[in-house]
């Protein structure tokens, strides 16, 4: 229907860095070949991580299961190749640590898996069948937190679904991987909300676009006109793509603290989500590639890559040329959220929504070894969920647990807003983080103490009855 | 001078100080507060530091805990078995034998032995460097040597050398196990005081990938487990680790250990920290044996 004036989307806070798009924004997808070899961890999700279905020397092709979970909030994991399993085991994952993963041989043949069929027509299909397939396919959120799909297209039946929002806003300076999918695929696109609005039963749809893409929202409007589904131009700041943000600002909805955008009737997914839906509704093929945006200063010839899952970084950035010089940082995703990586034999995952790789001067700065705050307030004022960071950053400093928690820490979004704007460069959202982290930990250790107290007195308080 | 001043205020002031005696009398019969007297013995035979190792609010909030029978009269991990027996004694509660333990830190990868393999820069701390990717030290299960378990330490009994080497005082140490709770890879182990054998890795790599990581990292080859007596040491996870209700202190195992990793502590009077790790002779091979003779 009609666009929608970006003025009125005026949000809390934020930021403005420079977009840094241009490197990659016009560059189209091009497909590349997987390694000889592709390493697939068995955690690509938030949730229960998947047991492998696979042990050595088994044959695979693409789109076979490799991994699956009985839990509820997970999501299979299939083959991105077609070859035989050299070994199950442990690797180093892009999100830290080593998780266990599956290493195919890749024959180069990339046979289709014979199993593999489409659901079926969508349009006259059970909202419950519609999730079995989103799981099946293996779809998380693509935006790079990899929510699996199915479970938020499970609202429970106290929370009517309204409104399904695509999230397009890209706000994440570098990268152009949804950008380019909204002007190459904004058919398929449009497919897949429909069809999540269908699996949630939702009667309006809204595609939202950062109005620094001009171009991929006329596409959308082209492609979506007297299809019933708006779209949405959001003037550009960051982090405007955070969901709490982006219903705040469409709709004028406050999620509540601790709450899910389903409390206030919504569900939003990235627009390389609903691709993927409507790639496996029409293909039968399940997610085992993605695309991923290859950039920064030291990238040669920076491009968006439809990547295998399981492809290294390394042959990533080597389909782009290679590195032009030493980088001094890669990072998966952006810089604002994006992940530090220290080896480039991490695979590419479902929620690499890009690689980043920047040069030695622009990461060449230093952290303070003790946090010092000026008291300038500028972290206060762009913080798009109405924190203090700079006091949630000292108490976990100074270890104040209890304070963080009445300050309502849970409810940073960790966009980064706040560390970007601090004058004394202080790391304000490591330090959130790790406060997080710590909250969780020690609940977890007071319980079992509490336990163990219960334990302990139970037997002397017996023997003082005694006396 | 009007004497009859004087006696008028002399009157009026003691009437006053009478009534409001009389009130606060009352009021202390009215509003009196049972306070169990054995509160205060409690906190008297409590160590005094409020170093919250018990998990509750400071020795005060101990004793009350220990009073009302919401706290065992072992509550206090930093006082060790002679506050738990004075307490019991207070209580009237039997103290079966208890152990005084003490922090073992389970690595002991410097920075010349465990490679860099990232710069990290970001928040002075282990917690907040185990959430960034682990931080720059090439092994992922060692050592962060970012002090967190030094400044939790209430008695200082933890400090760092220039080789990021973590090094507890023995003297001081009561065993609290703050540190223990703080580490966020779970390196430090409370153990009996007496124990002298110890495993100082805790590497879950095994073989070649062990040592690519650390040059004296545990690499799991289970020659300790063959030649315990007492069937003490086991290998699982990729390290050797003791169980100290066996453990008979023979050092056989460290003499075993291929890349020392198993090393004997040795008290020394006067030491600072209490004592020193030492490497035993090894075992010679059996064809050196041979030419010996």
């Amino acid at each position: 229907m009609g666009r929608t004036s970006g003025l009125l989307y005026r949000i809390r806070g934020g930021v403005h860095p420079s977009d840094s798009k241009e490197p990659s924004a016009g560059k189209e997808i091009r497909r590349i070949e997987a390694p000889a070899t592709v390493t697939i961890p068995m955690r690509q999700h938030i949730g229960a991580p998947c047991v492998p279905r696979v042990g050595k020397g088994d044959e695979v092709l693409v789109g076979t299961v490799i991994g699956d979970s009985e839990a509820f909030v997970s999501a299979p994991i299939h083959s991105s190749v077609s070859g035989k399993v050299a070994r199950v085991a442990p690797q180093p994952h892009p999100a830290g640590g080593e998780v266990l993963a599956v290493i195919i041989e890749n024959d180069g043949s990339y046979r289709r898996d014979p199993n593999l069929e489409p659901p079926g027509p969508w349009e006259d299909m059970e909202p419950e069948r519609i999730r079995e397939a989103v799981r099946a396919a293996g779809i998380v959120g693509l935006g790079g937190a990899a929510f699996p799909t199915h479970v938020k297209l499970s609202p429970p039946g106290e929370y009517p679904i309204d409104t399904v929002i695509l999230n397009g806003a890209e706000c994440e300076p570098f990268l152009t991987s949804d950008y380019r999918l909204l002007l190459e695929e904004p058919d398929s696109v449009l497919e897949g909300i429909r069809i999540i609005m269908r699996a949630v039963g939702a009667r309006r749809g809204i595609v939202a676009i950062e109005d620094n893409k001009p171009a991929a929202i006329k596409a959308m409007e082209s492609s979506a006109r007297g299809s019933g589904i708006e779209v949405a131009s959001l003037r550009t700041r960051y982090p405007q793509g955070a969901e709490k943000v982006l219903i705040a600002n469409l709709l004028r909805r406050e999620v509540p603290s601790g709450g899910l955008p389903m409390h206030v009737g919504v569900v939003v997914n990235n627009v390389g989500t609903a691709h993927a839906i409507a790639q496996y509704f029409s293909q039968g093929m399940p997610l085992v590639e993605r695309v991923v945006t290859v950039t920064g200063s030291v990238v040669r010839e920076p491009s968006n890559l439809l990547v295998p899952l399981g492809t290294s970084f390394a042959h990533a950035v080597e389909a782009c040329g290679g590195f032009t010089e030493p980088p001094g940082k890669v990072i998966m995703g952006g810089p604002m959220m994006g992940l530090a990586q220290h080896t480039m034999e991490v695979p590419v995952i479902k929620g690499t929504s890009g690689i980043l790789a920047l040069s030695r001067e622009e990461t060449g700065y230093s952290v303070p070894a003790e946090p010092v705050c000026i008291r300038c307030g500028r972290c206060v004022d762009v913080c798009p969920m109405g924190l203090i960071p700079t006091y949630l950053g000292s108490y976990a400093h100074n270890e104040k647990w209890d304070l963080l928690h009445r300050l309502h820490i849970e409810d940073c979004i960790e966009c980064g807003c706040c560390t970007y704007t601090c004058p004394t460069k202080n790391p304000l959202v490591q330090l959130i983080k790790t406060g997080k982290a710590e909250l969780a930990r020690r609940k977890q250790q007071a319980d079992r103490r509490e336990a163990e107290r219960r334990e302990a007195v139970g037997e002397s308080g017996e023997a003082g009855k005694d006396e | 001078m009007d004497w009859s001043l004087i006696w008028k205020a002399a009157i009026a002031l003691s009437g006053f100080g009478a009534l409001l005696g009389a009130i606060l009398a009352v009021a202390s019969k009215r509003f009196h507060v049972e306070v169990d007297p054995r509160v205060a013995e409690v906190l008297e035979a409590l160590p005094g530091s409020n170093c919250g190792a018990c998990g509750l609010p400071g020795c005060e909030a101990a004793a009350e805990a220990v009073v009302k029978g919401d706290a065992p009269v072992t509550v206090c991990k930093a006082g060790g078995p002679d506050v738990a027996a004075e307490v019991g004694r207070i209580m009237g509660v039997e103290v079966g034998s208890l152990v005084p333990l003490v922090a073992h830190i389970h690595c002991r990868g410097g920075k010349s032995l465990s490679p860099i393999r990232a710069i990290y820069q970001g928040v002075n701390s282990c917690r907040a460097a185990e959430i960034a990717s682990g931080g720059g030290k090439a092994c992922p299960f060692g050592c962060l040597g970012l002090e967190d378990c030094a400044n939790v330490c209430p008695v200082n009994a933890i400090t760092f050398d220039e080789e990021h080497i973590r090094h507890v005082n023995v003297r001081k140490c009561t065993g609290c196990g703050l540190c223990a709770d703080v580490c966020p890879r779970d390196l430090i182990q409370m153990v009996p005081a007496s124990a002298t054998v110890f495993v100082r890795c805790k590497c879950q790599y095994t073989g070649k990938k062990a040592l690519s990581v650390c040059k004296v990292a545990c690499i799991g080859c289970k020659k300790c487990e063959k030649v315990c007596p007492a069937d003490a040491i086991h290998v699982s996870n990729g390290f050797a680790s003791i169980d100290y209700e066996k453990c008979t202190n023979c050092g056989e195992c460290a003499a075993a250990c291929p890349t020392d990793s198993i090393q004997l502590w040795e008290a020394r009077e006067g030491h600072p920290e209490g004592g020193v790790f030492v490497v035993p002779e090894k075992k010679r091979k059996r064809d050196d044996r041979g030419s010996d003779q």
